[in-house]
């Protein structure tokens, strides 16, 4: 039986473009079919504007790569008709263990907080999150959104120009000239379209290389994320144990600088680290290997132009934390939408120096989390190492050292603190984790959840207070949600929307991030705070 | 806010100098150092302030004040 990602699922077939006289324009072109591109383009054949994703392969992901994804991506792929079905084939799991040397030092439970439609993670490949990203244009396809996937489809060269970027294709029946009224490059770590237009990507490099293999067993092992700081099948490095589903489990083994990557990568070389560490009488089958360098680098800024960077090719962790794709898929949900708005006419361009802003925000939050993560995992002095150890030591038998213990801190959204979209917080007594900025947390209502009711447009949510069913302003409609913590049996609206406060009135972006609230409607200031959400304040 | 305490405070200083010395005795040196940095976790935890903690760091990097 074939692998998924030995299929192509977007075969390769000739466009018109090709044969055209001239090259021929498009709204938006999206370079790369990884995660990120397909979840941009899934964004704007929804929003009903035509989109073409070019990509030089044919399949989905080659091996896993990323396994691991949290709650906030996975609301934005239920807004983009793909969270159940990874949802449902994904693994849950709640427990961690972490090793040093021979022996357990402790374990933990993520605790996830009840009460949101989606759990704080899952486990799965990402050839199968892609295949389901692939279903879902097709079945926009089916419905006739304007969405079209060209495999085998390579950029040679992307130009710049005023209102347009120039983009040169390569395909097996030869090259053709295409224009893009913009360009978003997904085209993942290596984006060969930064190189061509000399965009930098700085950051740090760390010297330690990871032997990735997800292999295929019938273990005993439970269902949780297992850790090992400097075990023995491993000495003076890491190692990492986590499933996915049919049976596959991924394992990381730190190899440290001085090796030789070709060599490591052979079967020969890698089936009897894992017999160390699996034990001699698991049986397995190795389904991918790879070996891996970290960095942790963004570029100065998304934008250049006609041109937005978006997922890797913007920016780079380490994995320690799963923030790859979760963070990916952050930065088209805030982009999309403000190009929609910008294509109607009622927000200016100038409305996109706010994904700069916001995402390189992201960017450097999950840059900082995972650098510390990896300065934990391979300490970089003898002090450090020192303190690490005695830090893993204490966290046996005292509870207080177990925070301080970083083997990944595990994906979270960041808020857009300080961003010019925001308005200043008017709900004094206000839980902090839904002030401007924020994304909105999820809460049960009834049989149903708020989220998919916020959907993508802005949203006027009324908790306890009066405001009109809806408002114009500046082209855009706002609808409201009126819902009050009276009928909420379980108080979650009231603990994470009001705090104290009686009453409040949220102003909500189509991506679901707060962008204003107040005790109560002020038409002026609401109007005010719509203007300003779209960079017209 | 409060300060870091950079005056006297441990009644019976001999006796407390003596009993650091002593939990390090016979230790390797690689074991003395692992029993430091466990002693300035424990510590720092204790303390859990901070912005004090931050003040004790300058203080033991014999930085003067600003
Ligand atoms: C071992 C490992 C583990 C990981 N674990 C996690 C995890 O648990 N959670 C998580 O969130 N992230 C994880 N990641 C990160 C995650 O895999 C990436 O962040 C994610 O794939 C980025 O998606 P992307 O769409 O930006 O880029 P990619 O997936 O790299 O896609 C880029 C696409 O662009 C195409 N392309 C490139 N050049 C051209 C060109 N010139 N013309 C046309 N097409 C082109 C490529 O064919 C490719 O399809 C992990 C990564 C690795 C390596």
């Amino acid at each position: 039986m074939n692998k998924i990602f030995e299929i192509p699922l977007y075969a390769y077939e000739r466009s018109a473009d090709q044969d055209a006289e001239t090259p021929v324009r498009r709204k938006v072109v999206v370079v790369g079919a990884g995660p990120i591109g397909l979840g941009a383009a899934i964004d704007f054949a929804q929003q009903g504007i035509e989109v073409v994703v070019l990509d030089d392969n044919d399949k989905v992901s080659f091996g896993s790569r990323a396994v691991c994804y949290a709650k906030r991506p996975l609301e934005i792929l239920d807004r983009l008709g793909c969270g159940k079905p990874m949802v449902d084939k994904g693994v849950e799991w709640n427990i961690g263990k972490v090793f040093f040397d021979e022996r357990q030092v402790y374990q933990f439970d993520l605790l996830p907080e009840d009460g949101h439609e989606f759990p704080a993670f899952i486990n799965l490949q990402q050839y199968y999150f892609e295949e389901y990203m692939v279903n879902r244009v097709r079945e926009l396809q089916e419905q006739g959104a304007p969405i079209e996937i060209r495999g085998r489809n390579k950029v040679l060269k992307v130009e710049e120009k005023t209102d347009h970027a120039a983009i040169l294709v390569d395909t097996p029946e030869g090259q053709y000239h295409l224009e893009a009224d913009w360009l978003i490059a997904c085209d993942g770590a290596t984006s060969p379209i930064r190189g061509m237009m000399g965009l930098d990507f700085v950051g740090r490099i760390f010297e330690d290389n990871f032997l990735i293999a997800d292999v295929i067993m019938e273990a005993e092992f439970p269902t949780e994320r297992w850790f090992w700081f400097d075990p023995p099948f491993n000495k003076g490095q890491s190692a990492l144990l986590h499933k996915q589903p049919d049976g596959v489990w991924r394992i990381d083994l730190q190899l440290g600088w001085d090796i030789d990557k070709e060599e490591e990568k052979k079967p020969e070389n890698v089936i009897p680290r894992l017999k160390a560490m699996l034990g001699d009488d698991v049986e397995f089958e190795l389904e991918w290997v790879s070996i891996y360098t970290f960095q942790c680098r963004r570029m100065e800024t998304f934008r250049k132009g006609r041109v937005l960077f978006a997922g890797d090719a913007a920016h780079q962790v380490s994995p320690f934390g799963a923030r790859g794709a979760n963070s990916g898929l952050q930065d088209t949900d805030n982009l999309v939408w403000k190009m929609k708005l910008i294509f109607d006419g009622i927000a200016d361009e100038s409305l996109l120096d706010s994904y700069d802003y916001e995402r390189i925000h992201g960017a450097d939050e999950n840059i900082l989390n995972s650098s510390r993560s990896t300065d934990f995992i391979t300490p970089k002095s003898d002090m450090s190492r020192v303190l690490r150890d005695a830090v893993l030591d204490l966290s046996e038998v005292h509870e207080f050292a177990r925070p301080l213990v970083n083997s990944g801190r595990l994906s979270v959204p960041c808020t857009y603190d300080g961003s010019p979209l925001n308005s200043a917080d008017a709900l004094l007594d206000g839980p902090a984790r839904t002030r401007p900025g924020s994304p909105c947390p999820d809460v049960p209502l009834g049989d149903e959840f708020l989220l998919p009711k916020l959907g993508d447009k802005f949203t006027l949510l009324t908790i306890d207070a009066e405001a009109p069913d809806s408002i114009e302003e500046s082209g855009i409609t706002v609808t409201r949600l009126a819902l009050s913590t009276k009928t909420d049996p379980t108080q979650m609206l009231k603990e994470r929307f009001l705090g104290e406060a009686e009453s409040g009135v949220y102003l909500i972006r189509p991506d679901q991030h707060v962008a204003a609230r107040r005790p109560s409607f002020d038409e002026t200031l609401i109007r005010a705070a719509i203007r300003r959400a779209i960079g017209k304040e | 806010m409060s300060d870091l305490n950079l005056t006297p405070n441990i009644a019976g200083a001999d006796d407390f100098y003596a009993e650091l010395l002593a939990t390090h005795e016979g230790l390797s040196k690689a074991d003395s150092d692992a029993l430091n940095a466990r002693l300035v976790l424990v510590l720092a935890n204790h303390i859990g302030d901070r912005a004090i903690l931050s003040q004790a760091l300058a203080a033991a990097a014999l930085k003067s004040e600003e």
